[in-house]
C-alpha cells in the first residue's frame, strides 16, 4: 500500500498502486476481477484517480506509435505525457489543439476528463481531436472506438473520468503551426459586466482567458486582467528570431524546495496582478509575444508548487455557468468569495462553448476555477459556491473536484444517472471505479 | 544522421531504453539488441518518433556464444558505441543451492557481456575507432554475503573491463566501466531502497553519456557510491566478514 493523492494532496488515500509494462500486462491487470482505476499523472486534483483496491499507474506505457504528416495524426500509448508530444513534435511545426493549464499530464489524463483549455469556446474540447481509441475493457480484450467503431462507448469514454476502462492507446491530430509563439492582446475590465462583454467580443479569438482579483467588492467586483491569444507566425517574430521560429523558449525550472506559506504566494500574485492592471490600464489594450510554454504553462515553471500548501492539501473549485445566466451567477459566486476572505485572491475565468456529450464538464457559459487551502470554513464555502451553481443551472468539473456531496453533485448533474445506468447495462460498473465514483455514486 | 550509431546490448531493460533515448536524442542512430527483440518494437517505433533517428532491432542473446560473430556482422554497420547492460542479479537463496541457478548468473554478468565486447572490440581495434561501454555494479567491488553470486559475476565483469582497457590503452579505442549503485529499475522493484543513494535510469544515462564523450575510465552514477564503496573496501577483512551490509 502506498499513500496516494491527486494534485491538491487532499484528500489523502491508501491504494495498491500497479504499473504495468507491457499491454499485456495492462490487460491481465484488467481481468483481476474488481474495481480498478487508471492513474495518469496524477493532475487531476482530488480523488478521481485513486482506486484503494487497484490503482493502475499508465506512466509506463509512454511511446509513440505512429506519425502521419499528412494528417497531422499521432497515434500513442495513453502514458505519454503531452509535454513530450510539445517537445517532440514542436520542433516540426505541431501542437496540441487542446492543452489544459499544465503541459504535466498525460494523454489517457487529457481524453478521460475530455479537458478543456482557452479555445474551447471556438475549437471544442480534447475529445474532439481523438480519432480514435484503444480501450481495455473488463475482460481484458483491447477494443477500437472511434465515431464509427463502438461509438456509443467511445463517447461514454471521452469525459468518463476512467469509469469505461483502461484508455491504452490514443490517435490524436495535432494542430499546424508556424511557430512557437503567442501574439497575445491583454485588456482590463473595470468589472464581470465588462469582462463578459469583453469575452463576447473576442468570439473569434482563438485563445481568450481572464484573471480575475477576488478581493473587490461592490462596483469593481470582477475588476479583471482578459488576455486574448493567436498562434503567431514568422512574420509576427522580430527579424532575429524569424529563421528559428521553434527555438525553444530559456526558462529555467524551480522546484518549490520549503513550504512557504499560502498567504506569501497570494501576497506576491496580489501585487503583481495589481502592477499589471493599472498599467495595462493606463496603456490600453497591449500586444506582446508570448512562447508557448510561458503562455499556456505558466505554473509550469514551478515544480511541485502544489506543496505551497503545506499538509493539509488544497481543493479547486471549478464550475461553468450557463451563458445565459452567467453574468448573474458569476456575480453570486464572486459576492460569496469576497465575502468570505478565503482562498486564492486570484480566479481564472474562461468562455466555454457548447457540447454534446454524456459526462464532459463544457457546456456554453463561463467557468470560474480558484483554489482553497482545505480548512472547515473554506468547505463550507465551497459547499456555498455549489449552491449557487445550482441554483443558476451550472455544474462543477470532475476533475477538479474531491469534495462536493452526493447530493448537491446529483442536482447539479442530470447526466449522471444516465451515465451510471449505461455503466450497469455495460458491465463497466463493477469492474472500474474510482474513490470519487464512489464517493458520488456514479 | 553523421553521427555514428550506438548499439545497445540486453536493451530491454528500462536502464537500456533511457541509454537508448540519450543517445538517439543526441542524433545517433541505435541498434537495439535483446532476446525476443521484436518485443521492442514499441520502443523503436517511440524512439525513432521523438529522435528522428533509425532504430533497428537485432535478436541477440549473450549465452549463445555461437551466434555472436554472426549477429555483429548481421549488424547495419559496425557501431561506433557499445553498450552491454546484460545481466542478472537472480536471488542469493537460490544462488547458493541450485548450482544451475548459480551458474547462470554468473555466465549472464560476466561470461556472456565478457565475450560479446570482446568480439566488438577486436572489431573496433580492427576499424581504428570506437567506444566499448560495461554496465557492472558496485556490488561487484566486494562480495557480500546478501548477493556474492551476482557481485562475483559483476567483479569478472569489471576485471575484465580493467584488463580490456588496458591492452587497448595505447590505441584509439577506449572502454567504460559503469558501477551504478542502485537503480530504480524492474530489478530492484519492490525493494526499500534509501531515496538518496537511489538513481533513475535516466541519471544513469546521462552519466554514461558524459563518460563517452569525455571517454572516462571509471564511474559511479551517483558521486556518494564513490565513498562508500571506498569505505567498504578499506574494511579489514576480519572486520567486514561479520557485517551484514
Ligand atoms: C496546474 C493545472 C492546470 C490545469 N488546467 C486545466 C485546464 O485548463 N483545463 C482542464 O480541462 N483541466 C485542467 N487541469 C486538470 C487536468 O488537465 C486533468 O485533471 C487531467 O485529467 C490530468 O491528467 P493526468 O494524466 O494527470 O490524469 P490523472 O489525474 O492521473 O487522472 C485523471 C482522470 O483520468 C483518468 N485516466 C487517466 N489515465 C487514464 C487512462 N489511460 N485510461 C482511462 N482513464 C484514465 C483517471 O482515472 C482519472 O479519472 C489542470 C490541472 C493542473 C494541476
Ligand atoms: N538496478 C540496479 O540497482 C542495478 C545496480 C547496478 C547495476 N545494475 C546493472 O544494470 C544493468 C541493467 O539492469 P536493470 O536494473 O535495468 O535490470 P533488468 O531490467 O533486469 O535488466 C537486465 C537486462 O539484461 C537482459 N539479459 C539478461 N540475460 C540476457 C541474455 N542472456 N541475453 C541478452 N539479454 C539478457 C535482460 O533481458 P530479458 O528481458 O530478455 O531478460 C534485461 O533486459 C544490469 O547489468 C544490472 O546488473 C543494476
Amino acid at each position: 500500500m502506498s499513500t496516494v493523492s491527486g494534485w491538491g494532496q487532499y484528500p489523502r488515500l491508501q491504494a495498491h498502486l500497479r504499473k504495468p509494462q507491457s499491454p499485456e500486462a495492462l490487460c491481465a491487470l484488467a481481468q483481476n476481477g474488481g474495481p480498478t482505476i487508471a492513474r495518469g499523472n496524477g493532475r487531476a486534483y482530488g480523488d478521481s484517480a485513486i482506486n484503494s483496491r487497484c490503482t493502475i499507474d499508465m506512466r509506463a506505457l509512454n511511446r509513440m506509435l505512429q506519425f502521419c504528416p499528412d494528417s497531422g495524426q499521432l497515434v500513442a500509448e495513453a502514458g505519454v505525457l503531452l509535454g513530450d508530444i510539445i517537445a517532440a513534435f514542436l520542433p516540426r511545426g505541431w501542437f496540441p489543439y487542446v492543452t489544459p493549464g499544465t503541459k504535466f499530464v498525460t494523454l489517457g489524463g487529457a481524453v478521460a476528463a475530455d479537458v478543456h483549455g482557452k479555445n474551447h469556446h471556438k475549437e471544442g474540447g480534447f475529445g474532439a481531436y481523438v480519432d480514435w481509441l484503444d480501450l481495455v475493457d473488463h475482460s481484458g480484450q483491447i477494443l477500437r472506438c472511434s465515431r464509427s467503431e463502438n461509438p456509443q462507448l467511445f463517447q461514454h469514454t471521452l469525459g468518463g473520468m476512467g469509469l469505461t476502462g483502461v484508455i491504452y492507446r490514443v490517435a490524436l491530430r495535432l494542430r499546424p503551426v508556424s511557430s512557437g509563439w503567442i501574439v497575445q492582446k491583454r485588456q482590463v475590465a473595470r468589472d464581470i459586466g465588462q469582462a463578459i462583454a469583453l469575452f463576447e467580443q473576442a468570439q473569434d479569438a482563438t485563445y481568450s482567458v481572464a484573471w480575475i482579483d477576488c478581493l473587490q467588492r461592490g462596483a469593481a467586483m470582477g475588476r479583471s486582467l482578459v488576455m486574448l491569444g493567436e498562434h503567431a507566425t514568422p512574420a509576427d517574430l522580430p527579424p532575429k528570431a524569424r529563421a528559428t521560429p521553434f527555438a525553444p523558449p530559456k526558462r529555467r525550472q524551480l522546484h518549490m524546495p520549503i513550504t512557504p506559506p499560502s498567504w506569501v504566494l497570494n501576497r506576491a500574485t496580489v501585487r503583481a496582478f495589481n502592477a499589471l492592471y493599472y498599467w495595462q490600464g493606463a496603456r490600453g489594450p497591449g500586444h506582446s509575444l508570448v512562447d508557448w510554454d510561458s503562455y499556456f504553462y505558466p505554473l509550469d515553471a514551478i515544480l511541485g508548487w502544489n506543496k505551497i500548501y503545506g499538509r493539509r492539501g488544497f481543493a479547486q473549485f471549478q464550475c461553468v455557468i450557463p451563458l445565459a445566466q452567467a453574468e448573474a451567477g458569476l456575480r453570486a459566486l464572486l459576492a460569496a468569495i469576497s465575502a468570505a476572505g478565503a482562498g486564492s485572491f486570484l480566479a481564472v475565468l474562461k468562455r466555454l462553448g457548447a457540447q454534446d456529450s454524456p459526462l464532459s464538464f463544457p457546456m456554453a457559459g463561463y467557468t470560474l476555477a480558484l483554489d482553497f487551502p482545505v480548512t472547515a470554513k473554506t468547505l463550507a464555502l465551497m459547499q456555498q459556491l455549489d449552491a449557487i451553481t445550482h441554483h443558476y443551472g451550472g455544474r462543477i468539473y470532475l476533475a477538479k473536484d474531491s469534495r462536493i456531496s452526493r447530493d448537491m453533485f446529483h442536482q447539479t448533474e442530470p447526466r449522471a444517472a444516465p451515465f451510471a445506468r449505461y455503466r450497469q447495462a455495460s458491465g463497466a460498473a463493477g469492474a472500474w471505479a474510482s474513490a470519487q465514483s464512489e464517493r458520488l455514486g456514479l | 544522421m553523421s553521427k555514428s550509431a550506438v548499439l545497445i546490448l540486453g536493451a530491454g531493460s528500462d536502464m537500456a531504453r533511457a541509454l537508448a533515448h540519450k543517445y538517439a536524442s543526441a542524433g545517433h542512430d541505435i541498434q537495439l539488441a535483446a532476446r525476443q527483440v521484436q518485443r521492442l518494437a514499441a520502443d523503436q517505433a517511440d524512439i525513432a518518433l521523438r529522435h528522428g533517428v533509425a532504430v533497428s532491432l537485432h535478436e541477440f542473446d549473450a549465452l549463445d556464444l555461437g551466434t555472436h560473430p554472426g549477429f555483429v556482422q548481421g549488424l547495419p554497420s559496425l557501431p561506433g558505441i557499445a553498450i552491454c547492460a546484460v545481466g542478472l542479479m537472480g536471488q542469493q537463496g537460490e544462488s547458493q543451492t541450485d548450482m544451475q541457478k548459480a551458474a547462470l548468473v554468473m555466465r549472464s554478468n560476466f561470461e556472456g557481456p565478457a565475450c560479446i565486447l570482446a568480439l566488438l572490440a577486436n572489431a573496433f581495434e580492427q576499424r581504428g575507432h570506437g567506444i566499448l561501454v560495461g554496465i557492472a555494479s558496485v556490488a561487484g567491488l566486494r562480495g557480500r554475503a546478501s548477493n556474492y553470486v551476482y557481485g562475483a559475476s559483476k567483479a569478472g565483469f569489471v576485471a575484465f573491463l580493467s584488463g580490456l582497457r588496458n591492452r587497448l590503452a595505447r590505441g584509439p579505442v577506449h572502454v567504460v566501466t559503469v558501477l551504478p549503485g542502485f537503480v530504480n529499475t524492474k530489478m530492484t522493484e519492490g525493494m526499500a531502497l534509501p531515496r538518496r543513494l537511489l538513481a533513475q535510469p535516466a541519471d544513469v544515462a546521462d552519466a554514461v553519456f558524459r563518460a563517452t564523450q569525455k571517454r572516462r575510465d571509471v564511474i559511479y552514477v551517483k558521486p556518494i557510491w564513490r565513498l562508500i564503496m571506498a569505505i567498504i573496501c578499506a574494511l579489514p577483512e576480519r572486520v567486514f566478514k561479520k557485517t551484514s551490509l
